[in-house]
């Protein structure tokens, strides 16, 4: 609310708005200058808001005829240069999937919101759900790996959008938000500080002779210079299983060496890239871990445990991928018992039954959408878990 | 399929050099197109047409999706995206938008932009992207074994219309002149000095133009149509084409047995294109 | 814990939302304090009916939805007919009295007030439009929960600024309406 603030760039100030407006404040902070979309429910307010304040700062904003277009889109426009990204939900992030794997293959950055809706198929238009979970990590065909973040306030929804970008820069690849109806409906506060305070990544160019440039040929951070179309480099881009000129190779060999270099710039970077917030995890026995919304009621449940002299704790997980396993495998030994909350069927829960190798019980606190668990619904499994 | 990795001695290609060489990624050839496919001559003509067009060459980007034609992009020594099935067009898009100094050319196959991709073509052609498509039209896909497409002739073979196709195809020059393209032609690939020419109006033009070239496939159309070696189509097209510039693409069908009508059909005066609204809205947006 | 919940509802077209968001800037923004807006989304809301919900609290809010309100402003038929049953016993109950017919359910309520907000906004000030912002002004007068300097001026911030004047107006006129409403209660 910061009369201080100008159209033309970032917002700062105080303002009062949304998760989804949160967002398009974050991306457009982050040097977000391309938008291609199309709407859907819960995520439209990103497309509307973007599509008013690109041209402001000199983006370009263009709602595409469907979600598979809006998605080759911006991989387009990455490549031409432009920080770029779309939002969208449900239906509209599975017709995504498929070029989701070319920015994989292709180490294009860019940024998806996936404004989670309960789901399978129309499912429940357009209530909150957590079930896009296992999808996006590998949702489109294939090994690959990417990172996924999950804010649980306006806040953080800002700051997880630069931070998105950022990682999307830093690490060539694409970034989902994984993000929930509730995070993007709700109207908190939000402080956007001063540009001069935000910190900004940006992806590597390369240094090198024009003449025969590789394309995909890695720095010792495994990960390669990008050249955008235009600058003289000629890429060579394709969705093909490549070598470090970008040309096609079609063996086994280079596919494992491919395909392993793209996974483990992401997988050996995970204690890098992790962000999670512990609460009142020093002294617990019951853990509860949760992410999103659902981590806010976690949190709830929590202070209520205390009250009642249940020494719980909270770990809320704001990267979701690459999961951080050796962490929970950590706390896993100072605890009785994990409680999982989030509103799937269990999908979380099996990377946290996984990484604990069963040494203690994990148990689901489920709802399957629609709904957000109430404090006292998180509690009960809390109770039921503790020991006696 | 297999991409030589081999040393090669410069000096003797040296003496070899055509003067199109520049365009060309050498240590990608030899191609994978079949003997006696169209594709050569016609992704000969087209850098031929580069070099004559005077643009650029830094700023000419190349866009393809999947199938036989979508591996011409491949061989171009300029700046080459192989995109994935049917999503070429939006991805071309974003790089033009992204960056209005680039010429965007989509270089792909009838299935690729027109079944799978027919959603992005025609919306192309309404918005007046500002991008060059010329499409490769052999009847089918190829790569895969000779597969109906939307541009197969009713009752032609095809490994999945066993019995004859029983769909009426595609008429591609009518679907996009419909659709807004302002510069729409049609040749074979023996017409090579007017596909040339044309190519180079296409790619100067400014917004949404468009040529189809049809190339003989004796290997997945050919063979089951009558056609098994590429000659035979090629002598077919010669003594079946008739040039009519500036007909109604409506009256322009292809069907088995009928003469080919090439030529150009539309070419309308330039009007702003979605590049040019979009800085339109930028300063607009600025100035408030 | 010092939580506080409010609901807001009515039907399109009279500003719900708004009001929501202007409670909740006063809380967050104005107040120094925690707060949560909400809206309720999906087909009921495009069906004419408005609802939006407001929790406060001096520390962060866990649960962002409204489950059992501690106040009611009710501004149709149909939202006390969906919400009432809703509010806390002994809570508190605002409504338009115009478009609300109440009846027995509303005792559970432990402090009642009511008033013509759209008659006044469109009598007094010309504007039917402004009647959400009379009813703020009202509330902000007989509330406990949100400082009525801070609704003001988070009016005031919401509003675009050439009517600025009419909306400040409509919030005094709501104030005054509740400060005689007070006085009436005073005698009794």
């Amino acid at each position: 609310m910061s009369k201080k603030a100008s159209i033309h760039d970032v917002l700062t100030g105080e303002h009062y708005i949304s998760g989804n407006e949160a967002i398009a404040e974050g991306c457009l902070a982050a040097g977000c200058r391309f938008f291609g979309g199309y709407p859907i429910t819960p995520s439209s307010e990103i497309a509307e808001r973007m599509s008013r304040r690109l041209p402001q700062v000199g983006g370009v904003f263009i709602q595409m005829e469907d979600e598979i277009a809006s998605i080759a889109t911006i991989l387009g426009a990455s490549w031409a240069g432009r920080k770029s990204m779309t939002a969208t939900s449900g239906p509209g992030i599975s017709l995504m999937m498929e070029n989701i794997g070319l920015g994989a293959m292709t180490e294009t950055p860019f940024v998806i919101i996936n404004v989670q809706r309960a789901g399978p198929s129309t499912g429940l238009p357009t209530l909150v759900g957590q079930g896009d979970v296992m999808q996006a990590r590998w949702g489109s065909h294939g090994d690959y790996e990417l990172i996924a973040l999950s804010p649980n306030s306006v806040q953080e929804a800002f700051d997880l959008s630069i931070e998105a970008f950022n990682l999307a820069e830093k690490y060539r690849t694409p970034v989902i938000m994984l993000t929930d109806e509730s995070i993007c409906h709700m109207v908190e506060k939000l402080i956007i500080p001063t540009k001069s305070k935000i910190k900004i990544e940006n992806r590597k160019k390369p240094t090198g002779s024009k003449k025969n440039h590789l394309t995909f040929k890695p720095d010792a951070d495994m990960i390669p210079p990008m050249a955008a179309a235009g600058e003289g480099y000629n890429v060579f881009v394709t969705g093909l299983t490549h070598d470090t000129k970008g040309y096609p190779v079609i063996t086994p060999e280079a596919q494992e060496i491919l395909v392993k270099r793209l996974c483990d710039k992401i997988l050996l970077n995970e204690e890098k890239i992790r962000l999670t917030e512990e609460y009142m995890t020093k002294d617990a026995k019951v853990l509860v871990i949760s992410y999103g919304i659902t981590a806010r009621s976690a949190k709830g449940a929590v202070n209520l445990a205390r009250k009642k002299g249940i020494k719980a704790g909270l770990l809320r997980l704001i990267t979701i991928w690459p999961f951080p396993t050796k962490l929970i495998e950590e706390l896993a030994k100072k605890v009785d018992a994990i409680v999982v909350a989030e509103i799937n069927n269990g999908q979380i829960v099996k990377e946290v039954r996984e990484a604990t190798r069963k040494s203690v019980p994990v148990v689901l606190s489920s709802k399957l959408g629609g709904t957000v668990h109430t404090p006292k619904e998180i509690l009960a499994k809390i109770e039921e878990v503790k020991k006696k | 399929m297999t991409i030589s990795e081999e040393k090669v001695d410069d000096t003797i290609l040296e003496a070899k050099r055509h003067p199109m060489d520049y365009l060309l990624r050498w240590d990608r050839l030899p191609h994978v197109w079949c003997s006696g496919c169209g594709l050569g001559s016609v992704l000969s003509c087209f850098i031929h047409a580069i070099a004559e067009s005077g643009i650029d060459t830094k700023k000419i980007v190349v866009v393809s999706g999947i199938g036989c034609t979508g591996r011409a992009s491949g061989y171009l020594d300029l700046d080459v995206f192989h995109t994935t099935h049917g999503r070429a067009i939006p991805f071309a898009i974003g790089l033009k938008l992204a960056n209005p100094e680039l010429k965007v050319i989509v270089f792909s196959g009838d299935g690729d932009l027109f079944a799978i991709g027919g959603n992005h073509i025609i919306h192309a052609a309404r918005r007046n992207a500002d991008i060059t498509v010329i499409c490769s039209n052999n009847f089918i896909y190829g790569m895969t074994g000779g597969q109906l497409a939307p541009t197969t002739p009713m009752g032609a073979w095809t490994s999945t219309s066993p019995y004859g196709n029983v769909e009426p195809n595609f008429n591609l020059c009518h679907l996009v002149a419909s659709a807004g393209a302002i510069y729409v032609a049609r040749w074979t690939s023996l017409n090579a000095r007017r596909l040339q020419a044309s190519m180079v109006e296409a790619i100067k033009k400014k917004g949404f133009s468009f040529i189809e070239v049809i190339p003989p496939c004796p290997t997945t159309f050919g063979r089951r149509n009558d056609y098994e070696e590429g000659i035979k189509m090629l002598e077919f097209f010669r003594e079946n084409t008739i040039i009519r510039h500036g007909i109604d693409p409506g009256d322009a069908e292809l069907n088995l047995g009928n003469k080919i009508v090439v030529g150009k059909f539309v070419d309308k005066e330039d009007k702003p294109t979605l590049s040019d609204h979009i800085a339109r809205i930028q300063l607009f947006a600025k100035r408030r | 814990m010092t939580r506080t919940e409010i609901r807001l509802c009515g039907f399109g077209g009279q500003g719900i939302a708004l009001m929501g968001k202007i409670l909740g800037a006063a809380v967050s923004i104005f107040e120094k304090r925690k707060s949560v807006t909400t809206q309720s989304y999906g087909p009921e809301s495009r069906g004419g009916a408005s609802a939006c919900n407001l929790v406060i609290s001096e520390e962060e809010v866990d649960f962002p939805y409204v489950l059992a309100p501690d106040a009611f402003i009710c501004m149709s038929k149909e939202a006390y007919t969906t919400h009432i049953d809703s509010l806390k016993e002994g809570g508190w109950f605002f409504y338009e009295e115009n478009l609300v017919p109440v009846d027995d359910r509303m005792k559970k309520a432990g402090h009642i007030y009511s008033i013509p907000a759209t008659a006044i906004a469109e009598k007094e000030l010309g504007k039917k439009i402004v009647a959400n912002i009379v009813m703020l002004g009202f509330f902000a007068e007989l509330n406990d929960y949100i400082d009525q300097k801070a609704i003001l001026k988070s009016v005031i911030e919401f509003v675009p600024a050439r009517f600025r004047e009419l909306n400040e107006k409509a919030f005094k006129t709501g104030k005054n309406y509740a400060k005689k409403v007070k006085k009436q209660e005073a005698k009794k």
